[in-house]
């Protein structure tokens, strides 16, 4: 009989919080981290070193990617990642993947349930796994999936005083630190790449050079200067802009408010406006803007509802996602997607990417042929459950938010019903309930019962405006929230 | 000579055939009274017992609204008797030809158990399930038809549950989650909601 072993992720979050405080505990060296960016999530897990080798437990870098089991049978660990099955025998640098051979750098490594293969393995072994190339960064120990990274230009404008500004292809919010001379950027979440020489100088007698390294996980652009900088964030999180600080220009400021600028030497002076109190070394924040997660509903082989031979819930959910994320970054507002393609994704599994990025707001998107126009719902909590243990908790993950998510179901139903029928309902629908920050699924339906309408770009506009003008006045609510 | 333990064990195993024999005799004997019941109820009602006035929430797909209708129906003495003549009548309206919310063909309710205290279980036979239409809305309107008018006409149900073929099931057909019970005030909620129209 096959046995799966599947972690529940408030179990698997509990392991995470646990393995973090024994390391804390056990050792004060900074760890060595890989980072993997992809669509659907990016994250960064530690490595363990083994004899010469860097090793990291594939279970751990698959399971935002898809579902994911393991089990041990003897001595060879079998991990399923979605229909693809791998055999990795203890010990052994031969593994065996979907019916293939793969050779791996040194041997895998079962420790207590767990599999490791080497880091400098990955590259080989995720394309079997995921049918799709991997770009691994050996060096600074960064993997991107199907992700193009974020590019960035520099450009110095040379006035008085000398302005630099790097413009980035997608919104960042790096770790912004400063030390005598420099002004260092760390980008870990940010799938940062350079887009030309990793070092730029400049012919400036303020700000001389701008360089980039990947390292640990991380990408870092470091900033040369004579003078202390302060960098600020402009174009919804795209720009940031590094100029001398104040205090560095002006004679004597003996105190500003605003310590972003503080006048000491060695000077911290990195925070944006937004986070006044940050000092060296802290993280900055980018600007305070609403933070949605947009969650196309379905996918992979979960279609959802089927329209016509051509037209599938799965494809229409996520033709909506992109046009609401469009929407919302439009008017400003920081966005992620759950998925941004076809893939497999448990309710659980999109549960705890929401609750580990803390949205100001999900939104579930569905998609129906019966009814017309648009129904937002809310968690019906009551739905109880036997005692379980952390499974109870997990099942009202969303009481505290429940007022928050009925406010906001209120005000997009209000917005939407000035185009198209729409009430507000309570309905038992996961991941609703799992959520811990403000919730709501909509489902929309043709305008007139023409199916056509769910595949039409100017219904999805509209729908999707509604929803953004709901949610930028409802911006004094979510940011409290935030 | 046969071992003493393997004798117990053939008694236990033979008591257990009988036992699933007289079970599934009788399940037939119910489908086929339920089956007769649907089919005469326009011709003649059975003689059971006199017909009661109930209140049954009928779905509507268009415009996606629960209307609370007067039907008259035979109503037996026995609250799971009840329960079962309510929700068959339920189904009876929606395997319609002229059907507000359309369920499968084969679309049938196995049984009504009500167990004590307040909790009643509505079990779903899998042609229901897995023909059902998929979508937040037809899912809703169907679980809050069949709770909401059994809580209506049977006094002191505080619980429903929803199987599929016996068992228990994560979700109707993709959307409302069946992995838990429903409150009963969550069920008034829902159906007061879906009584406006959108
Ligand atoms: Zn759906």
């Amino acid at each position: 009989m096959r046995r799966t072993v599947r972690l529940h992720p408030s179990l698997a979050f509990a392991l995470s919080l646990l393995s973090f405080a024994l390391f804390v505990l056990g050792d004060a060296s900074e760890p060595k981290l890989i980072s993997v960016y992809s669509p659907i999530a990016n994250y960064s897990l530690s490595l363990a070193r083994r004899g010469s080798h860097d090793y990291v437990g594939l279970l751990e870098i698959l399971e935002p990617l898809g579902t994911v089991s393991s089990r041990v049978e003897a001595q060879n660990w079998r991990l399923r990642f979605n229909s693809i099955e791998g055999m990795f025998p203890n010990g052994a640098a031969r593994v065996r993947i979907h019916g293939r051979e793969i050779d791996l750098s040194a041997p895998f490594l079962l420790e207590g349930g767990r599999g490791l293969v080497p880091v400098d393995s990955l590259g080989t072994v995720l394309p079997v796994f995921l049918a799709f190339p991997v770009v691994f960064h050996a060096s600074g120990l960064r993997l991107f999936i199907r992700e193009e990274g974020t590019s960035y230009t520099t450009q110095l404008e040379s006035g008085t005083p000398a302005r630099l500004i790097l413009n980035f292809s997608s919104p960042v919010n790096p770790r912004i630190a400063t030390e005598p001379g420099k002004l260092r950027m760390t980008f870990t979440r940010d799938p940062i790449i350079a887009s030309g020489p990793p070092l730029v100088s400049f012919n400036n007698a303020t700000i001389s050079a701008a360089s980039f390294v990947e390292t640990n996980g991380a990408a870092e652009i470091t900033i040369t200067s004579a003078v202390p900088l302060l960098a600020s964030f402009g174009n919804d999180g795209r720009r940031i802009t590094i100029a001398p600080a104040p205090s560095a220009t002006l004679p004597a400021p003996s105190a500003n408010r605003n310590s972003a600028a503080a006048p000491q030497s060695p000077p911290p002076l990195s925070a944006p406006p937004s986070s006044p109190g940050a000092t060296t070394g802290s993280p900055a924040a980018a600007p305070n803007r609403i933070f949605v997660a947009i969650d196309p509903s379905h996918g992979g082989a979960e279609t959802g509802a089927t329209f016509s031979p051509t037209l599938v819930e799965k494809d229409v959910t996520l033709a909506w996602a992109r046009q609401l994320r469009r929407e919302c970054e439009a008017r400003l507002l920081r966005t992620m997607l759950v998925r941004d393609q076809d893939i497999d994704l448990q309710n659980d599994q999109r549960a705890v990417m929401v609750n580990v990025a803390r949205p100001a707001i999900y939104i579930s998107l569905h998609a129906a042929s019966e009814g017309k126009g648009a129904h937002v719902y809310t968690a019906l909590l009551s739905l109880s459950t036997p005692e379980q243990g952390l499974f109870l908790a997990w099942d009202h993950a969303q009481v505290q938010s429940l007022a928050s998510s009925q406010a906001a179901a209120a005000a997009i139903t209000a917005e939407l019903g000035k185009n198209i029928p729409a009430r507000a309902v309570v309905a038992a629908l996961r991941p609703l309930g799992n959520i811990v920050v403000p919730a709501v699924a909509l489902e929309v339906a043709p305008r007139n019962g023409d199916l056509a309408d769910l595949a039409d770009a100017d219904y999805q506009r509209q729908v999707a405006s509604s929803v953004v003008a709901a949610l930028a006045a409802l911006r004094g609510k979510l940011e409290a929230a935030q | 000579m046969i071992p003493r333990h393997l004798e117990i064990a053939m008694a236990v195993l033979l008591s257990a055939v009988l036992m699933l024999s007289f079970y599934v005799s009788r399940m037939r004997a119910r489908v086929k009274a339920t089956a007769a019941v649907v089919d005469n109820r326009p011709v003649a009602p059975p003689p059971a017992g006199p017909t009661e006035q109930a209140a049954l929430y009928i779905a509507y797909d268009d415009p996606g609204v629960l209307h609370a209708e007067s039907a008259a129906i035979r109503l037996p003495s026995g609250r799971q008797e009840r329960a079962q003549e309510l929700v068959e009548a339920l189904l009876a309206r929606y395997l319609d030809k002229n059907s507000p919310h359309i369920l499968p063909a084969q679309a049938d309710v196995r049984e009504v158990f009500m167990v004590d205290p307040g909790l009643v279980v509505i079990d779903l036979n899998s042609a229901l399930a897995d023909g059902h239409r998929s979508g937040i809305l037809v899912e809703t309107l169907t679980i809050a038809s069949f709770s909401q008018t059994l809580a209506t006409n049977l006094p002191g149900i505080s619980r429903v549950k929803f199987l599929v073929d016996g068992k228990s099931r994560e979700t109707l057909a993709g959307h409302a989650d069946l992995s838990g019970d429903y409150q009963i005030q969550a069920i008034a909620t829902l159906s007061q909601q879906l009584q406006s129209s959108p």
